[in-house]
């Protein structure tokens, strides 16, 4: 690990100032995925500005019905909340679905959706990697590339987005709220929220530097049936290879987000107005432009299937 | 064909060179990071507490909770298996949760109270959960065993405060003790012994229930 120097910020103001005009300088919350990085040399701040001490570890009511979600609120206690157990099921699902018990003890809401994908050549600094060092090129697409993305992806990178939770909330159509250098707060649709990869897979989110994430927040709840699915190579402690994230009301239509595919979560207002019609036609949608690997070509069908599964479970 | 003298020649010359190697491959990286920072601002001052003694520290920035634990307080209990949040061994409760101690710094948990395997139990004044590891040989090489109790201890609190698993089949009806329960909420600590059978029946003995 490089040397660095350590802040322990003052306030929300404060951080967001020094992370601007520092170079170099990263938030520290849970540290989960920073710190692993940081191992590796593939995450090298010079400056560390510890957001854990600023009082955003909160959820509270919002004034349309919905509920703000503080940006340190860690994961378990998110998905140990009784409200979000109650009317947003989804989100609980799929914290529950991603890490350890440890894990999900330190990793904070904001974070969550800023984690970095674990693309194994990302991982290997032997290899190249256009998301770790732009430009040197990608050895997955014509590597090891079964767990990687089929949509959404570019000839740059095909890296996905690895978590769940940001899945139920790309579903939810939460929205993230940050504070900027110069003190000015934007809300930010989670939908806008990461950025395909194109010609730059290393700049993954919409961000300016200094930015800092406040807190996300959920819509007023919209009843249906929640269900978050993932079919994964182990039971238990491992990504996704597809996650579906689902909002189904009792006349069939509803909201389908799908995990482990793309650069971000994936959902297509258009395939799930095809969701009456059954899974095939949403998922043909839904994944229309889909350009896979022969390894990965598998996901393709997944998808199909477990929105298959999940209608079932919808109608049961 | 070589003299043994010749030999011997070569093979001193071979080390001196390769020491050589390793002094020049090692520079670079040495002057980066002392030019680079100020030599000053890489450390920082953390107080915690750790197994209810209350230490100052003087810490490099860079030093993981776990590292702390183990080469500044010597206390070795708490294991490093993979350094990466993989395999659970560093396990250690902090203000009563179950976290990596690996992949959190130490000059993070300023004020913060810790629990090492240490201070669960000794020798002669087990944690239950250590007795019940002991009686139902919940371990082969015990490598992973501090954070497997670690861990065990924690998660049966997670599951009395009612907090839900990936396999709670009703989240609003009150989490509840099963061996599904225990060996999903035990998935971060891996044991490549295999001992998972009787790690279960350690921890449902202590949860009071039957499998």
């Amino acid at each position: 690990m490089r040397a660095f120097s350590y802040e322990r910020a003052s306030s929300i103001e404060a951080a967001a100032k020094a992370a601007a005009s520092t170079d170099g300088a990263k938030f520290i919350a849970g540290g989960t995925n920073l710190l692993d990085l940081m191992k590796l040399e593939i995450e090298t701040p010079t400056h560390l500005i510890d957001v854990n001490g600023l009082g955003l570890d909160r959820i509270e009511p919002t004034p349309e019905g919905g509920l703000r979600i503080g940006a340190l609120v860690r994961n378990t206690d998110l998905a140990a909340d009784e409200r979000i157990r109650r009317d947003y099921g989804l989100l609980s699902r799929a914290l529950l679905a991603g890490a350890s018990g440890q894990l999900r003890n330190r990793a904070t809401t904001a974070g969550n959706l800023l984690q970095r994908t674990r693309c194994p050549y990302f991982y290997d600094t032997n290899q190249p990697c256009n998301k770790r060092q732009p430009g040197s090129g990608c050895a997955a697409i014509a590597g090891f590339s079964r767990q990687l993305g089929v949509v959404g992806v570019s000839d740059a990178c095909i890296a996905t987005h690895p978590g769940d939770m940001a899945v139920a909330m790309r579903a939810l159509d939460a929205v993230v709220e940050t504070i900027g250098a110069d003190g000015t707060t934007r809300s930010i649709p989670i939908a806008d929220f990461h950025r395909l990869p194109g010609e730059t897979p290393e700049i993954e989110h919409v961000l300016e530097r200094g930015e800092l994430i406040t807190a996300v927040v959920l819509p007023k709840p919209m009843g249906g049936k929640h269900i978050y699915r993932k079919v994964r190579d182990r039971a238990s402690y491992a990504f996704a290879l597809v996650s579906v994230g689902a909002i189904v009301q009792p006349d069939g239509t509803g909201r389908i987000a799908v995990g482990g595919i793309a650069p971000k979560p994936w959902r297509d207002e258009a395939a799930e107005k095809e969701l009456p019609r059954g899974a095939k036609a949403a998922s043909t949608r839904l994944l229309a432009d889909a350009r896979p690997t022969e390894q990965n070509a598998f996901k393709i069908t997944l998808v199909e299937r477990m929105l298959s599964a999940v209608l079932a479970e919808a109608r049961g | 064909m070589q003299s043994p003298g010749a030999l011997e020649i070569s093979r001193r010359d071979l080390l001196v060179a390769s020491a050589a190697t390793v002094t020049v491959a090692g520079a670079p990286s040495l002057g980066h990071s002392q030019t680079n920072i100020p030599e000053a601002s890489t450390g920082t001052n953390v107080s915690f507490t750790v197994n209810g003694e209350r230490l100052e520290l003087e810490l490099d920035n860079r030093t993981t909770l776990l590292d702390a634990l183990r080469e500044h307080l010597h206390l070795t209990g708490t294991k490093k298996g993979c350094d990466h949040g993989q395999c659970g061994a560093c396990t250690v409760l902090v203000d009563g949760r179950r976290i990596n101690a690996c992949l959190t710094l130490a000059v993070m948990h300023e004020g913060g109270s810790i629990t090492t395997i240490e201070g669960l139990g000794q020798p002669g004044n087990l944690h239950p959960m250590q007795a019940a590891f002991v009686e139902h040989d919940g371990f082969q090489c015990g490598y992973c065993t501090p954070g497997q109790i670690c861990s065990s201890v924690a998660m049966l609190e997670e599951i009395r405060a009612n907090i839900p698993s990936h396999v709670t089949g009703d989240l609003t009806a009150p989490a509840e003790i099963t061996a599904a329960e225990i060996r999903e909420r035990m998935s971060g600590n891996i044991c490549r012994c295999g001992a998972y059978s009787n790690i279960v029946e350690a921890i449902t003995e202590v949860a009071g229930r039957k499998t």
